[in-house]
């Protein structure tokens, strides 16, 4: 440690007076003025209008007018719901869930990988490679797979093949095949902040652990796994959120009893147009992945989650 | 390490006025509050589609023809491949029309499907302003009836389509949701029966009550579409469904949940290549579908009319009340009665043709008896006394009524 080099320092200024004072003070809101008019036109009024809606009642005939029905939230979820939308909640965050750990246990050794033990000319293309799917339509992407699973598709040709299934086998429409379309499609948005929060580790800490005689594993834990919290923190944001609210997968790798959230809100705003009904599911769709992502935030901790973002 | 000299980013912090989190909600909520005050206050309604004075204005459609002139151009939206088409993508049909008649096509493929087409063009229809299209073409459902009952479709002048009255087959002169065909045209009628894989089935499947069998666990598959589900539910329990009660409908859903554990999926698309790939052996399926996949190479693939009966569907011309070329479009819709021009399009698009004679033309002048043949296309007497109209929805509230009978099979 050197000393504070005090003559490179130079000293603010002294605090301005009138006018000149005004713009000082000005300044960080005109900074945020862009930021925060989008996130009130795009966010706030949006958020704002959908819990309207939702507390409307009325149909696409008639129109639909405010009358505050809070009623609606319990019609929906109570246990005298005509359609089970509890079970569906349940299984847009059980799906969302498991195909986020799914994302988490292949992504992190990639992006492992690619941060640590690659040359740094090997970097960008391999990261381009995880990436490269994204040059294909999402809708096709998942369509493929439907070809591939299929009854008569090269997955299940081999397998029979071996004898390794019976006859009645299947794949499509399972609960394994949504949330494998899931996790594959999410697969980027892990392994990239992951990777960005790895990269950003100094190498020589893994030298100081050595030293101080920790096993490869003890380092592992006690370094190299606290310091990519917030990677893995990012990871969880992008896949979680997007695979639960996610109607794609369900709709066409999924089966009548892979029904979700997402599709329930699909079909009730476009082919019923219930539109309160899409609201307030939409709207319990949103507090529930907020309560659940607030919670794990405040147990395993995001100090350093704005070093990311 | 050197001292906070060394960093600049450090040192702007130090030394610069930050916003505090205080102050910048303070801020933001200032303008937020009032901003969300106006979306509040905006959004305290939705208006519904009904029209309040439709009843009352009363048209002389007679008066409101004569006005109308030939304007040389006609913007006609259709679905996907519903029309012939050259390799380059040229209508011959339509050449011919303009040849004959002086009026230009614009003809546009954008209608993907019923409810979410009706979700574009309705806003533009209540307020009275074009859609830009004069001739569109909608399914007997729902949304038509909307688009009748709300005064929005132009009712046509018979005078003035001779070939339609000539030629037009008898099922499709009398439809059940438009009296007197005063308001639409038909374009193609198709069927909605059953499709199975006889290659899995191994054997034939020739009614719906076989579905229950359970050696089709997890094997059939039937539409989401809940007008499409409940009236073949309907059938499958031997009620004609244009007649139909609600008893009739409570009938109908428990028959489907009798079926609920052989199904695999409640498909909007998709099921032909389920079909094809043995994911499910038998399915609620379209004859059009049907044909195509015959065509394509899997003559496996078989479409029955099954023994409780078969839904007939029909997509009709109609012209919007507000088309700003409403003569040349009906002047189209009556050209389209000819067995040349019905006969052209059938030939492509191998769905049910409205004008029995196309298949004459098809048969001698196009020499394709494959299609001329074809039951699918032109089918037999028999078969059309075994298929039936849609229910028609009576208000808003008699749909309504219906989705929440039939929604909770589908959504399970």
């Amino acid at each position: 440690m050197t000393t504070i080099d005090t003559t490179r320092i130079t000293l603010p200024p002294a605090p301005l007076k009138g006018r000149g004072r005004l713009r000082r003070m000005s300044v960080p809101y005109f900074l945020a003025l862009v930021g925060s008019a989008w996130m009130i036109i795009l966010f706030l009024i949006p958020l704002i209008s959908e819990l309207l809606v939702s507390l409307m009642t009325g149909n696409v005939e008639a129109g639909y007018h405010l009358s505050w029905n809070f009623g609606v939230y319990a019609q929906l979820f109570g246990p005298h719901a005509d359609v089970p939308y509890a079970l569906f909640l349940g299984r847009s965050l059980l799906y969302g869930a498991t195909a986020t750990v799914i994302t988490i246990i292949v992504g992190y050794p990639l992006a492992y990988f690619i941060a640590f033990r690659v040359k740094d000319r090997w970097k960008t293309p391999l990261l381009s490679l995880v990436m490269i799917s994204f040059l294909v339509s999402f809708i096709i992407r998942t369509d493929m797979w439907v070809f591939l699973l299929g009854a008569q598709g090269p997955v299940i040709s081999f397998l029979h093949g071996l004898h390794l299934v019976g006859p009645d086998f299947h794949l499509l429409g399972t609960s394994g095949a949504v949330i494998g379309g899931l996790a594959y499609n999410d697969l980027p948005f892990m392994v990239l902040p992951i990777y960005v929060a790895l990269e950003r580790i100094d190498p020589r800490i893994f030298e100081a652990g050595a030293d101080l005689y920790g096993s490869p594993r003890a380092v592992f834990v006690k370094t190299t796994l606290p310091l990519s919290r917030s990677g893995i923190f990012s990871g969880i944001l992008l896949v979680f959120i997007d695979c639960v609210g996610d109607p794609v997968n369900a709709q066409l790798l999924g089966g009548k009893a892979t029904y979700t959230l997402g599709q329930a809100i699909q079909d009730v705003y476009l082919t019923q147009q219930l539109y309160n009904v899409a609201a307030a599911l939409s709207t319990v769709l949103m507090v529930a992945l907020g309560i659940i992502l607030f919670a794990y935030a405040r147990i395993f901790g995001t100090d350093n989650i704005e070093d990311l973002v | 390490m050197s001292g906070a000299g060394g960093n600049p980013a450090l040192r702007r912090g130090l030394t610069q006025s930050r916003l505090s989190r205080r102050a910048l909600l303070r801020g933001v909520g200032a303008t937020g509050g009032a901003a969300a005050l106006s979306a509040l206050l905006a959004a305290c309604s939705i208006p519904g589609a009904a029209q309040s004075g439709s009843d009352a204005k009363q048209i002389d459609w007679t008066q409101w023809w004569a006005t109308k002139k030939k304007a040389g151009t006609l913007d006609f939206a259709n679905w996907p491949l519903y029309i012939d088409q050259d390799d380059k993508g040229n209508s011959q049909s339509l050449a011919d029309f303009t040849k004959a008649s002086g009026i230009r096509v614009n003809y546009k493929e954008v209608i993907q499907a019923n409810d979410s087409f009706y979700a574009k063009i309705s806003p533009l229809l209540k307020a009275e302003q074009s859609i830009g299209y004069d001739l569109i073409v909608m399914t007997n459902g729902w949304e038509l009836t909307e688009l009748i009952n709300n005064g929005w479709l132009a009712q046509l002048d018979h005078g003035r389509m001779p070939n339609f009255q000539a030629n037009a087959d008898r099922s499709v002169l009398f439809p059940a949701y438009d009296p007197g065909a005063l308001h639409t045209a038909v374009w193609q009628t198709g069927f909605t029966g059953i499709a199975y894989n006889e290659k899995l089935t191994g054997g034939p499947v020739e009614s719906f009550a076989e579905l229950l069998d359970p050696k089709f666990a997890g094997k059939v598959g039937m539409f989401s579409d809940n007008t499409e589900l409940g009236n073949a539910a309907l059938l499958a329990v031997g009620v004609e469904p244009t007649t139909a009660t609600r008893a009739d409908w409570k009938k109908a859903t428990a028959w489907l949940k009798k079926l609920q554990p052989n199904v695999a999926k409640f498909y909007d698309q998709g099921y032909t290549d389920a079909l094809q790939n043995g994911d499910i052996w038998v399915s609620q399926a379209w004859s059009g579908d049907v044909y195509q996949m015959q065509a394509g190479g899997h003559p496996e693939i078989k479409f029955v009319t099954p023994k409780e009966g078969q839904m007939m569907w029909h997509d009709n011309m109609c012209i919007p009340i507000t088309a700003e070329h409403p003569l040349d479009a009906l002047t189209w819709m009556d050209y389209y009665y000819t067995p040349e021009i019905a006969g052209i399009v059938e030939d492509y698009v191998n769905y049910v043709c409205p004008v029995p004679g196309a298949k004459e033309y098809i048969l001698t002048t196009l020499d394709d008896p494959d299609v001329a043949n074809s039951p699918l296309v032109f089918p037999t007497a028999d078969t059309l006394a075994h298929s039936h109209e849609f229910y028609v929805y009576k208000d808003y509230d008699d749909y309504q009524a219906w989705n929440s009978m039939f929604n909770p099979i589908v959504q399970s």
